[in-house]
């Protein structure tokens, strides 16, 4: 059956059962955009690129599938960058979809054209410059099986005006060309074997669980194994609800801005066993005096991800959806044949630290608004049922730490990258993708005002996200880096809290739009803003200017030098540094 | 300074050697010699990487070389189990008094002359590397005007070649 090259595109995208594409028309995409009309997919026109791109990225997040995005040539592609570079950190499996000047006019500089293909090539898992409209059913189904199986990541394929104009035959499903991509097999029995031996004999263990947990679906096992291996938790940022923080055994997340119990468990602790984590710089500290007592399980599904950083005791390659439950047998033959793992003395230490030394700030009635606290109170209103999404900043920390996350997927940022103005179009996507439930993006003030203008999408597409804005007039991990490193010397990071009037703002892109500035306000305004159905609502938190993250080790530092913050005396910090816990 | 070889087969298509490159850059390997050519499939190119393996972690590279798409095996050959080869050629500016020194140098590495001017000669030689540098300590002392070198070329010793060992890896994924 003969059809275009465009017509091809769009096929390909049904078969492959994307149901919704975000993307902005522009020249070099035009052909794809009109069989695009009567079509199963469902696309969303996005006001800037980026936006499309991390709304791919937040529905892939939020729903295990791979989001797609497209754009044309030029600049239309290179605003998809950001977001690809992003997915890239966080193994998000994204396909952007791109046009290109025709053929004949690749590389003399005609109007619109950008080498996407080598601007992307460092960020992307793969991409193609496809030459040949016979070609496109197979590029597409490449791009989503790369996109998609053993570590996600995002796949660029780049098209041709010619190409998609050019008349081609249909046919489906293609076949995969692709004799240089494998996916790890079955992990070795006998590592996973040695695993579980080390796991059952160690005395203080922790498990460091990573955003592979959430992407392979191994919530349910990862609970088995650490209760039979009666193991302490700690998430990772990217893996925040893939182990519920209200469980005894969870001990929050690691690393620079970590809970203490999670850095110093990690300090002390004789085993590692590392599943779909990477020994990120965040989480290790300084790295020659990260865990130094430790020996090291790690579980992964890249190879390369195994020794980068830290040599392993124990090398498991494989997808953790098979390792996890492999792993939980084992363990429970060992529990069961030579009894319990005797890690109790370990967990009433761990559960003392707890105890001593949680999170903790200081929230008067009267005074300035904390950012934790607004953090706490939609965690208690919403029971954990949200699905939070945050950029990178301040915000970010405090919502990781302040919301008690109970299910995976639950949780969306930009982790890796630090992407600024991530939030808002990933809270779109997430919400897309799972219509009908509750999506809240915690953001920034600096944050939001990178991609705020993704409201229109929303109010437009009917998607009512929430939106709150802790909104402290300043760059505010810069300036507490600023305040902490620099001697107070504040440069270039005060934004001001009255511009933009985020209400008036909101109410302008078809939005609600409230504010509070009172602690004692919070509970009513976020019952008003949960009870807005119908638009996105956006809440303008003013919150205070001078409020740090902590506990904080500072950049390079070993995580033995973690720092509680403002709220814990000096015995305590000096007992804290002992490991020890002192009668409060 | 300690170098590593990789042998690397790779998809013959448009891009592969940016993606190898760039992969190099980005990760901050370093790269001493690379030298890339068809192989008699022409489906696919055989890619010769020498890296600096006291800056680099060869371990590391080999890895992420074997997550690029495009790569179908990577094979580190080591010196005492491959035949490493450069090809070199060398214009050495002549005097009448020095004509023949250089004449025998040449013979006593097997360089061939490939150009006679008047005032110069271009060698052609092929040796591995340790014997190619000497060759051209020898030719500087006369005085070497310019050198062009392709990049170490490497294989095997014995009956293995890289496509037969570990077949199950080059095995296109389902």
């Amino acid at each position: 059956m003969e059809v275009t090259g465009a017509q091809a595109l769009v096929r390909s995208l049904e078969c492959q059962g994307v149901d919704v594409v975000f993307g902005l028309p522009g020249g070099a995409i035009l052909p794809a955009y009109d069989p695009l009309r009567s079509s199963s997919l469902r696309h969303i026109l996005v006001r800037h690129e980026q936006g499309a791109g991390h709304a791919a990225e937040g529905y892939a997040w939020a729903t295990g599938r791979t989001g797609v995005c497209m754009a044309t040539s030029g600049p239309g592609a290179t605003n998809l960058v950001t977001a690809l570079a992003d997915a890239y950190m966080d193994s998000v499996p994204v396909v952007a979809i791109t046009g290109q000047v025709p053929t004949a006019m690749i590389g003399t500089d005609a109007f619109q054209e950008s080498d996407i293909t080598g601007i992307t090539a460092p960020v992307t898992k793969h991409n193609e410059l496809v030459t040949d409209a016979e070609r496109i059913p197979a590029a597409i189904a490449e791009a989503f099986h790369i996109a998609s199986t053993g570590r996600p990541g995002p796949v660029l394929v780049d098209l041709p005006k010619d190409i998609l104009q050019a008349t081609t035959s249909w046919s489906w499903p293609p076949a995969l060309d692709l004799p240089g991509y494998g996916v790890p097999g079955p992990a070795d029995p006998e590592r996973i074997a040695a695993a579980a031996r080390l796991l059952h004999q160690a005395r203080r263990p922790v498990l460091y669980v990573g955003g592979g947990v959430v992407k392979s679906d191994s919530h349910e096992p990862l609970r088995e194994l650490a209760e039979l291996a009666q193991a302490p938790v700690t998430t990772t940022l990217m893996a925040r609800g893939a182990f519920p923080d209200t469980h005894p055994l969870a001990l929050g997340m690691p690393g620079m801005h970590g809970t203490y119990a999670a850095v110093v468990a990690l300090q002390e602790c004789d085993l590692i066993v590392a599943l779909g984590a990477r020994f990120d710089d965040r989480v290790t500290g300084k790295l020659a005096a990260f865990a130094p007592k430790a020996k090291i399980v790690h579980a992964d599904i890249d190879p390369a991800e195994i020794g980068k950083n830290r040599a392993p005791d124990v090398a498991i390659v494989g997808n953790l959806r098979g390792v996890l439950p492999e792993l939980v047998v084992a363990m429970r033959t060992l529990v069961n044949g030579a009894g319990r793992a005797r890690t109790a003395d370990w967990l009433a230490t761990t559960a003392g630290w707890k105890r001593a030394y949680p999170l903790r700030y200081a929230q008067e009635s009267d005074g300035a608004l904390k950012p934790q606290h607004v953090g706490e109170k939609l965690s208690a209103m919403t029971s954990g049922d949200a699905i939070v999404v945050a950029g990178v900043g301040q915000h970010q920390m405090h919502a990781s730490q302040h919301y008690t996350f109970t299910k995976p997927r639950s949780w969306i940022n930009s982790g890796g990258a630090g992407t600024m103005g991530f939030a808002v179009p990933a809270a779109m996507g997430a919400q897309i993708g799972r219509p009908g439930e509750l999506v809240v993006a915690i953001d920034g003030d600096g944050c939001f005002q990178m991609t705020a203008q993704e409201l229109a999408t929303c109010a437009i597409e009917g998607l009512p996200i929430k939106v709150l804005i802790f909104n402290n007039g300043f760059l505010g991990m810069v300036r507490q880096w600023q305040e902490l490193f620099y001697e107070e010397r504040y440069s270039e990071v005060h934004l001001g809290t009255a511009i933009p009037d985020y209400v008036k703002l909101a109410e302008a892109y078809g939005c609600a739009g409230l504010r509070c500035e009172q602690a004692g306000d919070v509970d009513a305004v976020l019952e008003k803003a949960l009870a807005i159905t119908d638009v996105p609502t956006v809440v303008d938190f003013r919150t205070h200017d001078a409020e740090g993250v902590f506990p904080m080790v500072p950049a390079g530092h070993a995580n033995d030098d973690i720092v509680l913050g403002p709220e814990f005396t000096a015995a305590e910090q000096q007992a804290a540094a002992r490991r020890e816990v002192i009668a409060s | 300074m300690t170098t590593h070889t990789l042998s690397v087969l790779v998809e013959n298509k448009p891009g592969v050697l940016a993606h190898v490159a760039g992969l190099f850059s980005r990760r901050a390997f370093n790269i001493t010699s690379l030298s890339v050519g068809p192989t008699s499939d022409e489906r696919v190119s055989r890619m010769t990487i020498v890296v600096d393996g006291e800056t680099t972690p060869v371990d590391q590279v080999r890895k992420q070389l074997e997550k690029l798409v495009r790569v179908l095996k990577v094979v580190e050959l080591h010196e005492d189990a491959a035949v490493e080869r450069e090809l070199a050629l060398i214009k050495v500016s002549v005097r009448p008094d020095v004509r023949a020194a250089l004449l025998d140098i040449a013979t006593a590495y097997s360089a061939n002359v490939v150009d006679l001017g008047p005032e110069t000669i271009v060698f052609e030689a092929v040796c591995s590397p340790g014997r190619l540098d000497a060759l051209l300590g020898q030719l500087e002392r006369h005085g070497t005007c310019e050198v062009v070198r392709t990049g170490l070329i490497a294989i095997g010793r014995g009956s293995a070649t890289i496509t037969d060992q570990n077949p199950a890896e080059l095995a296109a994924c389902a």
